[in-house]
């Protein structure tokens, strides 16, 4: 018999690699373009995008295979959903799980949303945001990204 | 940047005891405390990617008169910019020929960048709209010679939104003692939401007017800004606007015997003329002051 979506198996498991689980609803995309993971990427990746959640709701998932993500890729990955879990998958099983967390200080993923800020130049330089009681902050420019803003649109 | 290498960059990254420092060592100098050979043998590089008359020339003059000397980068189109280089290559480049540069450039955050690549000390002479710490700095200097910053009014007037001079004057204020900050401003002109959050943030008083005579009697300090005309949505809004705000001697009449009027110039019309004799027109001896402070800055940074 066919699985369906309501079965809640969609998703193939895979051998080796990384499972995101619990990315809010859809920012697995953004997830993604925060992992480094674009057009012509060779890499084998399983999105699934508004799936229901074993918590209630919606959520989406991303799964990748033979990639082991580091703690501050991991981190990253908070920006847009805080409330992800990373489970690291070995032979099928998994091997480490973990949540993520917001770091203090995110190099290289954010887009300065000033135009005028020497970071959105074709400077050699990368992005620094650090995290603000209300957002993020340029640390260039001191443009702020507030908690009310969607910050997967300056991923 | 080597460890030891000291930037001013913004007055937000600075203590108020380093401020203090500077503005103490900037009236030793305005005394004549000096000997003019306190940075002999130095060079100073002046890059300077936008115009600028008294930014650049009381740098200058604040390097002769401690003995060093200045290196011009002259005009950006007579420059290896307009071939494409990139301001990180410059300032590295220029790191090699002098002890210290003063950087002003169209891109907000271009002098935090010059500071993470130059091998000399960098002063932020003014980036876009972001931050200029040696305008605040003599700000601050002139408030300190009428009266002590601690326990006063300060009022703001102008353009309060886009105006980089009166953003960072608000945060070097928060750093003294019960500050209380009026603002005047025209609709859609006032501190954006997040300057005003961020000052909440470190515990200034803010309190917002929409007339100058209400907040006149109260201000020990009237600090007044130029209104660009393309900020307004039509000509005649400005004009209403420039009329009801002109700072004029009948109008001072209202301020408390003391207020000292400041303006960061070029002023046009938000001054009269006729003020510039009264005892609390304070902005000449504020555009002279940028020569004492930027003593202090370079004297810091590069001995």
């Amino acid at each position: 018999m066919v699985k369906t979506i309501s079965d809640g198996i969609v998703i193939s498991p895979i051998k080796n690699g990384t499972v995101i689980d619990h990315i809010t609803p859809g920012e697995g995309l953004t997830v993604l373009r925060i992992l480094g993971i674009r057009d012509g990427t060779n890499v084998t990746v399983i999105v699934a995008s508004n799936v229901p959640s074993s918590r209630g709701g919606r959520k989406d998932m991303v799964k990748i295979e033979n990639r082991e993500l580091l703690k501050d890729e991991v981190d990253k990955i908070a920006l847009v959903a805080p409330d992800a879990t990373i489970s690291i998958i070995r032979n099928f099983k998994v091997s480490v799980k973990k949540t993520v967390e917001v770091p203090k200080q995110i190099t290289g993923v954010i887009k300065c949303p000033n135009p005028n800020c020497i970071t959105n130049t074709k400077e050699p330089v990368q992005s620094k945001f650090v995290v603000h009681p209300r957002g993020f902050r340029c640390q260039y420019c001191d443009s702020l990204i507030s908690s009310e803003m969607d910050i997967g649109d300056y991923i | 940047m080597t460890h030891e290498q000291k930037n001013i960059l913004s007055v937000r990254d600075m203590e108020r005891e380093e401020i203090d420092k500077l503005l103490s060592s900037a009236a030793a100098f305005d005394r004549g405390n000096y000997t003019g050979r306190e940075l002999e043998g130095k060079i100073l590089a002046v890059l300077f990617f936008e115009p600028s008359t008294r930014t650049r020339m009381s740098f200058s003059a604040a390097m002769m008169r401690l003995g060093g000397k200045i290196l011009n980068l002259g005009s950006v189109e007579a420059t290896s910019i307009t071939k494409g280089e990139t301001l990180s290559d410059t300032i590295r480049v220029i790191s090699g020929y002098c002890d210290a540069i003063v950087l002003r450039h169209p891109k907000e955050g271009a002098a935090r960048l010059a500071g993470e690549v130059a091998s000399v000390p960098v002063i932020n002479g003014g980036d876009g709209a972001g931050q200029h710490p040696s305008q605040t700095l003599l700000d601050l200097f002139t408030i300190r010679e009428s009266m002590p910053i601690e326990n006063i009014d300060v009022g703001l007037q102008g353009d309060l939104r886009y105006g980089r001079t009166v953003h960072s004057l608000a945060f070097a204020l928060s750093k003294y003692n019960n500050i209380r900050l009026h603002t005047i401003a025209p609709d859609g002109l006032n501190f954006p939401k997040f300057i005003k959050e961020d000052l909440q943030d470190v515990g200034v008083e803010l309190i917002v007017h929409d007339h100058i005579e209400d907040a006149l009697p109260e201000l020990d300090v009237l600090y007044v800004t130029r209104l660009q005309r393309e900020r307004f949505p039509d000509p005649v809004a400005f004009a209403n606007y420039a009329s009801t705000y002109r700072i004029t001697p009948e109008l001072l009449e209202l301020a408390k015997p003391g207020m000292i009027v400041l303006h960061p110039l070029p002023r046009v019309d938000e001054i009269d003329p006729a003020v510039d004799d009264l005892p609390c027109a304070k902005y000449f001896e504020q555009a002279h002051n940028g020569v004492p402070i930027r003593m202090a800055m370079l004297n810091e940074v590069i001995n």
